[in-house]
């Protein structure tokens, strides 16, 4: 149980950029366990050094392979400790192929014995180690404390009703399985363990195989949701529900429902070229009585607030209203794009007009006829690798943390197997159990604490 | 209380309060440390006396037993001095969950402690209740007795088990009484408020005694002592533990049991409000099980002999806090106790404890120096765990009062350490009983291993001899000879070798294997290895059976010795004493409160405590960081 981080030197990795360097995330490794854990992903394009023999603060270019495929051309730097920002070995991945192989190429590192780091972790340890100035300790404070408050809030966005209630079904399942053999081990005269065994194997590969399905999700986005929060706005009837059907349409597009944070707001996940879009529909604004309509603008703009990208429909054959007026006050200082709707039909309203209004780029669409789509994709692409659209890092980096947290527990249950099969003591068994149960907490956020022995009291009738 | 004209006695080092098995312990060590000790009870009869079940140790107590005596206590020895059945629980389980447990004479196991307790040097026994603990400057000076006489002292050790106010209750009779009919101690809890320390109420309870001619054992089933005896203390000779067992018996409960206890179920105190104490869980009264349990259409109930000089036969399974009429029908809807005559009635017993989060790991009170506090009272329950507690404060007093650091056994060290880990840092809602679910490295934690664990430890303490050091040095060294032979050992795949391995349904060999990689699969043995193992040296079974386990375990061993490493690294990074946490910045307002409650002494124990959080521990670290320097 290793509640605290960062107090040995093991070796942690993290994306340690947002996107504001034209498309370019940077992998950051710190520790002891750096060089040799970049060696083995890395081939450089000419010279065969080992890293660790490599001059310290120099930049090498080559490629990050899974066993001989490429995963991705990279920069890669070299920085030996003490000169480095945590005062550790430190590797920076500089990788250019978009945020799924940025973090294909995350995962390898941290499959390759790095620890995925806490929230403001490089920053804690350069403290640590001395590299930051002492009088700094508040603002590193803050950094921590600001970090963990984000992931947390992620963390808690990211889980909808339904994961929530797998991950703690699971939990609940293993841990039944494990009071029961601290019952028998605790009581040996009162439960008996007898053909516990089948029991708890058959239990065991049931657990795995919902493992193994969260896990086969996590890449699609069911249980991860990640991408670039897109808000489709817009008046009554401008085609926004038509648009988020087109886009569904796109590519075959891969689209989840995913109950949202608000209890009539719906977000779907759309696999975008190489971006992904988390579309958050917002329904309410449909209705056309007056006063509903005015909730909606208001929700409207709740949710433009924290998006990344807002999606603006206008519609060509109507004159702009008093509906359009709110959005466009919405749009400002916002990343956006304006879809001029419905450009099929005869229009009173120009791309021309709309550009001036909004100061924003201008599309023509017919999202019934799905014309622009095309070009739609391309553009936010275009916005997401020049950095024009700030990615929520800690969701990424939450996300990752709950598909690792997901594989250990998934190797903790493997391991109860092997236990079993190699015939050893019950007790034996309790040990992976529990590992499994904690790696699962840590997804939901939920500590061990008394747990077992409040399950052992309360099923089985203990003592004398 | 009338005020006494008090007057001074005599001066002590420390004085221990309560002579049961944490006050025995207490007073034994600090004695035994140097230190002039005083030991008060409320009656000199009551020294180590066992007011429940007549047995020591049983699951994960049996660690602790074994621990106290690798420390250099008395429970282990005292036990073999006056067992009369043991077993070894869990024998077909995991080395780490074998337990012993003894079947005690309990009038043999108070007089034989009362025995060792009264000829200690160093050590004074006497009767009398106390009423005050005596500070100066928030320090402790003395320990004023109802008779008004004053004991200075440096150092307090409270062991008042379950004396303090205590209340005794079965049905709507309640007695303001200790157990079994001892008087109460009825002041001190008010001298300890005043001190500033906060009190819980707890309860617990016992069964009824019932005479053992009006029993019919041919109803039940015969429960046994194992055939050959394993002492407690790693000091008795083993063959020394020979001698005549008696039996336990089993029976059950039935429908007509449960039924009596449904009828009657608003005349229990449990249910109309009577006992406001919190009770156990793992120790449930019957009524409790038959209402929790409403599925369950028997329970057991072992029949258990208190000794043997007595017909008394204590009822384990069914203690109860029923009227005693309900008691008597209810004891007699269980096969063979039909005409059960009842010697002592079942009751539960109410009585003040401490808060144990007001302690420090040392078990001295953060608010009150030269203050200590062990057993029942710190909201422990059980023989065991009072004794582990009264052991590590009397090391702790006697260590304050020579100028030394306190010894602070960690989780990864000892059941000891989990034991006052839990007490000190987590919220307790009921007495707290030692389980070996609560200790997270228990493979290493086991019985058999507490000497090499504890032993020279217990030396550089002061409370193991010379020479028990050196045989344990001894025993170290000849397990890691055999295991390094057994490792260099090679086999090969000649035809005996073959054949033999057959025999055993293991597959032959395909390249030569050591020895130790041999032991490893799982139908083989070291004592099955003998016919190739040609060349062994004589060794005794102990050192067998630790390298065994040693072996046949390495991987699940290691797994364990890997969190350690990194447990013992929270565990060393101080927290200063006086910090204070209103001005570390951005923590959580539960943690902040948490923490300043708690004041746990390192990372890693703030680490355990609920509702601090892995963010708020970096927030720690980095401002010790910045007031380090």
């Amino acid at each position: 149980m290793e509640r605290v981080s960062g107090m040995g030197q093991d070796t942690i990795a993290a994306v340690a950029t947002g996107t504001t360097n034209a498309g370019i995330s940077i992998i950051r490794i710190s520790g002891t366990e750096a060089f040799r854990i970049a060696e083995e992903l890395f081939v450089p394009k000419t010279g065969k050094k080992r890293l660790s023999e490599m001059a310290s603060h120099t930049m090498h270019y080559g490629t990050i392979r899974q066993e001989d495929a490429i995963v991705d051309e990279v920069l890669l730097s070299v920085m030996k400790a003490p000169n480095t920002y945590t005062k550790e070995n430190i590797v920076e991945i500089n990788c250019h192929g978009g945020i799924l192989v940025t973090k294909k190429v995350l995962r390898l590192v941290l499959s390759h014995g790095a620890r995925l780091a806490e929230p403001g972790e490089f920053t804690k340890r350069a403290f640590l180690n001395g590299r930051i100035d002492l009088s700094q300790a508040e603002a590193v404070i803050d950094l921590i404390h600001a970090a963990n408050e984000q992931a947390m809030q992620n963390s808690v966005r990211q889980l909808g009703g339904s994961l929530y209630r797998k991950i703690s079904g699971l939990r609940e399942d293993i841990l039944r399985d494990t009071a029961w053999i601290e019952a028998a081990l605790d009581d040996p005269e009162h439960i008996s363990l007898d053909g516990f065994e089948e029991t708890l194997r058959e239990h065991t590969e049931q657990s795995i195989t919902q493992l193994e399905e969260l896990l086969s999700h996590a890449a699609d986005g069911k249980i991860i949701k990640e991408g670039i929060r897109t808000v489709i706005l817009g008046k009554p009837n401008a085609g926004k529900s038509t648009l988020l059907n087109a886009l569904v349409g796109e590519e075959r597009a891969i689209v989840t429902e995913i109950p949202g944070t608000t209890r009539d707001t719906l977000e779907e996940l759309i696999q975008l070229k190489g971006v992904a879009l988390r579309i958050v529909d917002t329904a309410g604004i449909r209705t056309t009585s007056d006063t509903v309509e005015k909730i909606g603008v208001e929700k409207a703009r709740k949710e433009a607030e924290t998006a990344d990208l807002l999606l603006y429909v206008a519609d060509a054959t109507r004159p702009l209203d008093e509906n359009d007026e709110a959005v466009i006050e919405i749009l400002k200082g916002k990343k956006a794009v304006v879809l001029l709707n419905k450009s099929d039909l005869p229009a009173l309203v120009t791309a021309q007009e709309l550009r001036e209004k909004t100061e924003k780029q201008v599309l023509e669409i017919s999202a019934k006829q799905e014309q622009g789509i095309e070009q739609l994709s391309e553009i936010i692409e275009h916005m997401f690798y020049q950095g024009l659209i700030d990615r929520k890092e800690e969701v990424f980096i939450t996300s990752l943390r709950h598909e690792q947290a997901l594989k250990e527990a998934k190797e903790s249950l493997l391991q109860v197997l092997l236990s079993l099969d190699k015939h050893m003591p019950e007790d034996f068994y309790s040990i992976d159990l529990m590992n499994a149960y904690q790696m699962l907490g840590e997804i939901i956020g939920e500590a061990v604490d008394e747990d077992l022995v409040n399950m052992i009291f309360k099923e089985f009738c203990m003592g004398k | 209380m009338e005020e006494q004209k008090s007057y001074i006695y005599e001066a002590y080092d420390v004085v221990v309060i309560g002579a049961g098995h944490a006050g025995c312990e207490a007073a034994l060590a600090s004695a035994r440390l140097s230190m002039k000790t005083l030991m008060l009870t409320v009656s000199m009869d009551s020294i180590a006396m066992m007011p429940c079940n007549p047995n020591i140790g049983g699951t994960s107590k049996g660690h602790l037993v074994r621990e106290i005596d690798a420390l250099g206590g008395e429970m282990g020895r005292n036990i073999d001095r006056t067992y009369i059945q043991s077993k070894m629980l869990n024998k077909s389980k995991g080395p780490a969950v074998h337990s012993l447990r003894a079947q005690a004479d309990k009038q043999d196991y108070t007089r034989s402690m009362r025995k060792v307790v009264e000829n200690q040097d160093n050590l004074t026994v006497k009767q009398g209740e106390a009423v005050e603990i005596l500070t100066e400057d928030g320090a402790v000076c003395g320990v004023k007795t109802y008779s008004g006489a004053v004991y200075p002292c440096k150092a307090a050790i409270l062991c008042t088990g379950t004396y303090l106010k205590a209340r005794c209750i079965y049905g709507e009779t309640s007695q303001y009484t200790g157990p079994n009919g001892l008087p109460a101690a009825n002041y001190l809890t008010d001298s300890l408020k005043k001190l500033g320390i906060e009190m819980y109420r707890f309860k617990t309870g016992t069964p009824a005694r019932i005479d053992k001619r009006s029993i019919d054992f041919s109803k039940m089933q015969e429960q046994f002592g194992d055939e050959t005896v394993q002492p407690f203390s790693f000091e008795t000779d083993p063959d020394s533990m020979t001698k005549e067992q008696v039996s336990c018996w089993l029976t059950y409960t039935n429908e007509a049991t449960h039924e009596i206890i449904r009828e009657n179920i608003h005349r229990s105190p449990l249910f109309s409000g009577n006992i406001k104490g919190t009770g156990p869980r793992y120790c449930p009264s019957i009524e409790d099980k038959v209402v929790k349990f409403p599925d369950k259409d028997r329970h057991q109930v072992f029949i258990e002999p208190e000794g043997n000089y007595t017909n008394e036969m204590y009822i384990s399974g069914m203690s109860s806090s029923l009227p005693e009429d309900v008691q008597i029908a209810m004891y007699r809807s269980v096969p063979g106790l039909e005409h059960a005559n009842i010697v002592r009635n079942a009751y539960a017993i109410e009585y003040d404890c401490i808060n144990p989060m007001q302690l420090k790991p040392s078990l001295e009170f953060k608010a009150v120096s030269g203050l200590f506090s062990a057993g029942q009272m710190n909201g422990s329950s059980g023989y065991e765990e009072a004794a582990a507690q009264g052991i590590m404060a009397g090391i702790n007093a006697a260590r304050k009062l020579s100028g030394k650091e306190p010894v602070v056994l960690d989780r990864s060290q000892a059941y000891i350490g989990v034991l006052i880990d839990d007490l000190v840092t987590k919220e307790t809602h009921e007495p707290y009983r030692m389980m070996t679910s609560r200790a997270e490295y228990r493979l290493l934690l086991r019985q058999d291993n507490a000497d090499l664990r504890l032993t020279e430890l217990g030396y550089e303490i002061g409370l193991i001899s010379e020479e028990r050091k050196e045989a344990l040095q001894t025993k170290k060294q000849q397990i890691s000879d055999e295991i390094m032979r057994l490792k260099k050992t090679m086999i090969g795949g000649r035809e005996e070798v073959q054949e033999f391995l057959e025999s055993q349904g293991s597959t032959p060999l395909k390249t030569a294997l050591s020895l130790a990689e041999l032991i490893t699969r799982p139908e083989l043995g070291y004592q099955i290895l003998a016919k190739i193992d040609t060349e062994r040296p004589h060794i005794s079974t102990e050192i067998v059976e630790q390298v065994e386990i040693e072996l046949k375990y390495a991987g699940y061993i290691e797994r364990q010795q890997r969190q350690v490493e990194q447990f013992k690294k929270t565990e060393q990074r101080k927290i200063p004493e006086n910090l204070d946490y209103d001005e570390v910045p951005s923590l959580r307002i539960e943690a902040r409160q948490k923490l300043k409650q708690i004041r746990p002494e390192n990372i890693g124990q703030a680490s355990r405590i609920s509702g601090v959080s892995p963010a708020d521990i970096s927030v720690l670290l980095v401002y010790l960081k910045q007031n380090r320097e």
